[in-house]
């Protein structure tokens, strides 16, 4: 058992110590103007100044309070939402071109509206992630929802199961795996749209900690902000997916 | 067991049921009439795909005839309900609950009144009858083909149903855990004494279980022959040594040869038979 777990935290350390040699690799390379690239230790640095000095966790702070609150309030209603139109096919007929269009219209073309009627505060940021991971998080309901096998069903009613006991026996449960991956899939697309929007005139968070280097060519700080955004979906993926599998302990799975 | 008592539990009256498809009407079961009695074992046999299925899935209450009445209690089935027990072809063990909560799963139930102090030994029971005590709980994923088979079995039984629907529970299993499991529900049978509706395709199945075995015909499913099944139950595996179960084996195996001929006529293309 130790073995196989020391072999796996390798096996995920790998690419990372990888991908530090070959950044290296390019600065060093000469191919690059070195200037462009700041150098690993350089960055490490930067991060830890930025930390002790200049309240980098506040920004950290500050932007996954915006997204875990975009996420929370699209999934709370993405979850309804996409249930219903998953069950019903006339409610699919209904609204699925509707949803389709939305859908594909990128968060960042929506913020010059999104400043004209809800201003630059809070809400506006928050207005931008609830979009982004609702809508992400409706269509990976809907899908699930709508392969649900009819059989439990009505083996249920064969038990003798009335409505409500085969909502809260059945179909529950296997909608629980359907809400998982759609927060998933939310939280990926909702860090995705913070930078857009923190653009949105933001005093604090990584996106707008990254637009403010920007404008000085602080390539290290722009550096420290984007290896943050990582680690930090990282982590609540990695939580997400410890939770997954603690409620679903039941699936089949290919690989375990 | 054999003696039914002569009141009918279940009845198909002039059963007809068509599907729109879209190149017309498809009709599955044609003007198909008979009683289910108290205490029968009936045997649904035909050709794969002619329908059995539907014609058990309305007493199921899944699916409603076109015309003519399907009757339970005397009165026309309206839906699904715990007094018939359906097992499936496909098993259905839900794949959220271990083992045990399977089996509890109608014990639990609101329709079912069953105290809490019985459910736990049911569950007990039927674990055991079924030999998955070992396997309490464990979800379905960990059992084989043949044991989630028993499960859903012993699932249905657990409700106590008086009538038992049952779609090829068996077909899916390899031949020693399918005799085993065909006595195994005589034995239950024996001690609780239950009407049963089988569908199968196996023509030993249906003599080996049951005391009438209904004949259809390729679809649309009509009845080609209902047969008295002679021998008295209890029943064991040496019945099937007998010579007259292998005349009747012969017999109803020609039926349903011909029958299969007739539906692979129907299969091939019209173009060329026009």
């Amino acid at each position: 058992m130790d073995g196989s777990v020391a072999r796996r935290f390798l096996l995920g350390l790998a690419p990372w110590v990888g991908a530090v040699a070959l950044w290296y690799g390019v600065r060093w390379s000469g191919f690059v103007n070195a200037s462009l690239i700041p150098a690993p230790h350089q960055v490490a640095a930067k991060f830890v100044e930025l930390l002790l000095q200049e309240g980098l966790l506040f920004d950290v702070f500050a932007s996954t309070r915006r997204v875990f609150l975009g996420v929370m309030l699209g999934i709370l209603v993405a979850v309804p939402v996409g249930f219903l139109l998953g069950w019903y096919r006339p409610a699919r007929t209904f609204a699925d071109p509707m949803i389709n269009f939305f859908r594909a219209l990128p968060p960042i073309a929506l913020i010059p509206l999104v400043i004209v009627y809800f201003g630059v505060d809070e809400v506006a940021k928050l207005v931008i992630l609830f979009y982004a991971s609702f809508f992400a998080g409706v269509i990976v309901m809907y899908e699930g929802v709508s392969q649900i096998t009819p059989l439990y069903i009505r083996v249920a009613q064969t038990l003798g199961a009335g409505e409500f006991e085969i909502f809260r026996k059945v179909i529950i449960p296997l909608t629980v795996p359907h809400i998982l991956t759609a927060l998933r899939v939310a939280l990926g697309v909702a860090w995705a749209t913070l930078v857009a929007s923190e653009l949105i005139a933001a005093q604090r968070g990584l996106g707008a900690m990254i637009q403010n280097a920007s404008t000085y060519f602080l390539l290290d700080v722009i550096y420290v902000g984007i290896i943050c955004i990582g680690c930090i979906a990282l982590i609540m993926d990695m939580i997400l997916r410890r939770i997954s599998s603690r409620l679903l302990v039941w699936q089949e799975r290919a690989v375990t | 067991m054999s003696t039914a008592s002569g009141i009918h539990r279940a009845r198909f009256d002039h059963v007809s049921l068509e599907f729109a498809t879209p190149k017309g009407q498809l009709r599955v079961v044609e003007d198909v009439s008979y009683d289910i009695n108290d205490g029968d074992f009936i045997a649904v046999i035909g050709p794969s795909g002619c329908g059995k299925t539907t014609m058990m899935s309305m007493l199921a209450g899944f699916q409603k005839p076109t015309s003519g009445k399907v009757m339970f209690d005397g009165h026309p089935v309206a839906g699904p309900g715990p007094e018939r027990g359906v097992i499936f072809q496909e098993y259905g063990v839900f794949p959220w609950l271990t083992v045990k909560d399977n089996i509890a799963f109608g014990l639990k139930l609101q329709a079912n009144h069953v105290p809490v102090a019985e459910r736990d030994q049911i569950c007990e029971h039927y674990l055991a009858l079924m030999g998955l005590s070992d396997f309490t709980n464990s979800y379905p994923k960990h059992l084989s083909g043949g044991m989630r088979q028993r499960l859903a079995i012993a699932r249905a039984y657990a409700v106590k149903p008086q009538f038992l629907l049952m779609d090829e529970p068996f077909g899916a299993l390899d031949a020693q855990t399918r005799a085993n499991m065909q006595n195994l529900l005589l034995n239950v049978l024996a001690t609780e004494g239950k009407t049963v509706m089988l569908i199968t395709h196996s023509v030993e199945e249906a003599i080996y279980l049951a005391s009438r075995i209904v004949v259809v015909t390729a679809r649309p499913a009509r009845i080609k022959q209902i047969i008295d099944v002679p021998f008295t139950y209890p029943r064991d595996e040496s019945l099937q040594e007998r010579p007259e179960f292998g005349e009747l084996r012969s017999h109803i195996r020609e039926l349903v040869m011909s029958e299969y001929r007739a539906q692979q006529a129907q299969l091939r293309p019209a173009s060329f038979s026009e």
